[in-house]
């Protein structure tokens, strides 16, 4: 199981994937945007999302926990 | 000279202009988002009026907000700093109707330099060099790839700045892919769709030239900036005079800047940036900045103006404050942005230590100070920390320690990757481009 957390406090611009959706390594997950910069947050394990804890239009802080790849 | 100023931005640009608004005499206006309301220029402004929240499209981006911040102080000029409203035309149009003075380039100057392929075209008939590229919108990536431009081709949006967009293409599924990129990121920040391609040169310089448009129509060019150290296609370093600029190009390109300048009726601070050759000394137009620069303090640092101080005296139709200019000596910019200072990723937070370094030679533009928080709403510029040196050499050992010296605690900043490039032999030698920190951290 890998969990995907946040590097730094954003906006979440777009959400790419859905829970059930099947990702491989590096594939991206969610863009981020904060400080007039997009960064995109990639998988990092290949599996399955099993959990999708962001919608687009959040705010996020560093740390918090976006997605659960198993 | 107007007896009040309205600055419409914020951080260390509105602390900047406020100060030497002050010094002359005129009452500063600030204008702020409920996020900056504890910032350093806010409360060093004669009168500070808040005007949104947040975000900037209900703020600093909100030309009602400001206007009306301008009729309830009444304001008597505005001006914009950089970024923001700064290069948006209609919002000029608006100010100069409501009968205040806009403190910058003529609207229609604005818009001719606005839109990069416009821009790009008028240069090439004033006979400004340009690199080989498209003289129209470039409709689709089938258009791209049959536009036969060369590669490696550099994918740009017409309406864009900041870098934001940008990429280089070195074949037609590069090309292809930084199209569709290029073309969303366009729409979504700058609101035009238009794409333009043109030849990228590698292992150039991106070197710029100061200019004002004076009063009486003539157009003066006031030395070159060297803005080669960049991440992501952003200036993170500028140096004056350029190590890559002998004494012929910089004649050449400081000529071809005026010749922009009158092509367009300029007024005002703007600056025309070029990719310099640094083997074959030739240069080519890359696009034109209609407003101060973020790194216009180190031309005042070897000339000794004031460029705010002339934008206001052009602005109020008197004469500049000088008769010729002569440089001396050098002048660095390090732009200390709140990122970690190995990937260069955003770092927002609170800042709990803020220790400038200090001395004759070291000068220092902050929008911050401790106890601030920076939020992800902004750029993440925190400070400009520029040094001066009758030489190279004398300013990069005043840097080192400038460097050594400014504390920044709370969050992560890029004072330790500034340490690393002013070690870094590409760098000292003067012979760098504009993939040095590409370079650096392929190491």
């Amino acid at each position: 199981m890998a969990e995907v957390r946040a590097e730094m406090v954003a906006n979440v611009w777009k959400v790419l994937v859905s829970e059930g959706d099947q990702v491989e390594d590096g594939d991206t997950l969610v863009i981020l945007e904060s400080m007039k910069m997009e960064i995109p947050v990639l998988a990092e394990d290949s599996g399955t999302v099993t959990s999708l804890k962001v919608a687009e239009g959040d705010v996020i802080q560093e740390g918090d926990l976006i997605a659960v790849i198993e | 000279m107007f007896e009040s100023v309205l600055v419409a931005n914020r951080g260390e640009i509105a602390r900047r202009v406020i100060r030497t608004v002050r010094a002359l005499g005129i009452k500063a206006i600030a204008v702020h988002s409920e996020a900056d309301a504890d910032l350093p220029y806010v409360d060093e402004a004669d009168e500070a009026i808040l005007i949104g929240p947040a975000q900037p499209a209900q703020s600093y981006l909100d030309v009602d907000a400001v206007m009306e911040a301008a009729k309830r102080t009444n304001a008597q000029a505005i001006h914009p700093g950089y970024g923001f409203l700064a290069e948006n035309a209609g919002f000029a149009e608006r100010v100069i109707a409501e009968g205040l003075v806009w403190i910058g380039p003529p609207p229609e100057a604005i818009a001719a330099m606005g839109d990069k392929i416009n821009a790009r075209n008028l240069m090439e008939k004033a006979g400004v060099p340009v690199a080989a590229g498209t003289r129209e919108p470039v409709p689709d990536a089938d258009a791209a790839a049959a536009a036969g431009i060369g590669y490696p081709v550099m994918v740009k949006a017409a309406g864009g700045g900041g870098g934001i967009g940008m990429s280089v293409a070195r074949d037609e599924a590069e090309l292809r892919k930084a199209y569709e990129t290029a073309r969303t990121r366009a729409e979504r920040f700058f609101g035009n769709p238009d794409i333009l391609l043109e030849r990228y040169i590698e292992r150039a310089r991106h070197v710029e030239v100061q200019i004002l448009g004076l009063a009486d129509g003539t157009v003066v060019a006031l030395g070159e900036r060297d803005c080669s150290v960049q991440r992501r296609h952003q200036k993170v370093v500028e140096e004056t005079p350029s190590p890559g600029v002998g004494p012929e190009l910089r004649a050449r390109m400081l000529a071809a800047a005026v010749r922009a300048g009158e092509a367009v009726g300029y007024r005002g601070a703007g600056t025309v940036e070029c990719l310099v050759d640094p083997v074959a000394q030739d240069f080519v137009f890359l696009e034109m900045n209609t407003r101060l620069q973020v790194e216009h303090p180190i031309t005042e640092l070897v000339t000794g103006l004031d460029l705010v101080e002339q934008q206001l005296l052009i602005a109020a139709g008197e004469p500049v404050s000088f008769t010729t200019v002569e440089p001396r000596g050098h002048a660095i910019e390090f732009r200390v942005y709140a990122e970690d200072p190995k990937r260069f990723l955003p770092s927002p937070g609170q800042i709990t230590v803020w220790e400038e370094p200090s001395g004759d030679v070291v000068r220092v533009d902050s929008g911050y100070r401790a106890g601030n928080k920076v939020t992800p709403f902004y750029d993440p510029l925190l400070a400009k920390l520029c040094v001066y040196g009758p030489d190279r050499a004398q300013a990069l050992v005043s840097a080192r320690r400038a460097v050594e010296e400014f504390r920044v605690e709370g969050l992560k900043t890029n004072l330790p990757f500034f340490t690393e490039l002013l070690d870094d032999p590409d760098f000292v030698s003067g012979e760098y481009d504009t993939g040095l920190v590409d370079r650096m951290r392929a190491r």
